[in-house]
């Protein structure tokens, strides 16, 4: 199968979303920016692990941060229009995959009812 | 990288089924319960028992939920079987049903030959959501909303 860059985009996205404590990380901060220490008080993971899932987050596009004095505070990343296109997108992308074989099944099966 | 325009608020899918035009047609709108991905792709607080369109222009396009609750997503804008279908999905940012929210989605079939169908979908408008791309952020992370499609996608996308 070709894939295009968008694709691949899309996928380390996803696959950076795909571990359950990132996917928290990342709810946390769309209801507000954050930094290290107050995302690791709100999750059962230390602030090294945090800080690691974060570098994850952040090499897939998915969050960007700002200092604040000592610390960082960390936010999803500002294009969400953007992201909202790829949402629909892939999401059209599952869906079509699924009619696709839904169909050629209902089709498989009228054939052989009318042969 | 070069400076390119901003992104078209669309999105544009072609897929190819081995099925004769009117079952496409037919397995895409009177079945959509059968392929769509209920269990992430819902909206009710309820598992998800059913999507529905109905077979009409100005029909409903709804999901029912195993309490019984519907929860409608648009309207029927356009019911021409077996070639086209055109869905208003008025879902807000929040993916709550919200009629002042019209995006749409049309979908053409066209018979290749008798066993094969081209699907041409686009899902348009999408630049309604523009004033709240911080609250589709948190769309887009909620696993309460379709944040569970994540999962689904990895799937197709490593195929």
């Amino acid at each position: 199968m070709r894939r295009s860059a968008a694709t691949l985009t899309q996928a380390r996205r996803f696959a950076a979303l795909g571990d359950p404590t990132r996917l928290e990380v990342f709810r946390l901060l769309s209801r507000a920016p954050l930094s290290v220490t107050e995302i690791a008080e709100q999750l059962p993971v230390s602030r090294p692990a945090v800080s690691q899932h974060l570098k994850v987050l952040g090499d897939a596009g998915l969050v960007d941060w700002e200092s604040a004095g000592t610390r960082n505070i960390y936010r999803p990343n500002s294009d969400g229009v953007a992201s909202l296109r790829d949402f629909i997108d892939s999401l059209w992308d599952v869906g079509l995959a699924r009619f696709k074989a839904a169909a050629e099944a209902a089709a498989t099966s009228r054939s052989k009812e009318k042969p | 990288m070069s400076v390119t325009a901003p992104a078209p608020l669309a999105v544009r899918k072609t897929v190819t089924v081995a099925a004769p035009q009117a079952i496409a047609f037919e397995v895409f709108t009177g079945r959509i319960a059968s392929w769509w991905p209920m269990a992430t792709h819902k909206i009710g607080q309820a598992d998800c028992a059913a999507v529905v369109i109905e077979p009409r222009a100005g029909g409903r396009w709804f999901e029912r939920g195993t309490d019984g609750v519907e929860c409608d997503w648009g309207r029927v804008l356009a019911w021409e079987p077996p070639q086209r279908v055109v869905l208003a999905w008025q879902l807000s940012s929040a993916w709550a049903f919200d009629p002042a929210i019209r995006t749409e989605v049309e979908v053409r079939f066209t018979a290749i030959d008798a066993r094969t169908t081209r699907v041409e979908l686009e899902h348009r408008g999408l630049e309604v959501y523009g004033d709240e791309a911080g609250t589709m952020r948190d769309t887009f992370a909620s696993r309460s909303g379709w944040g569970g499609m994540l999962e689904h996608y990895a799937e197709v996308a490593g195929r």
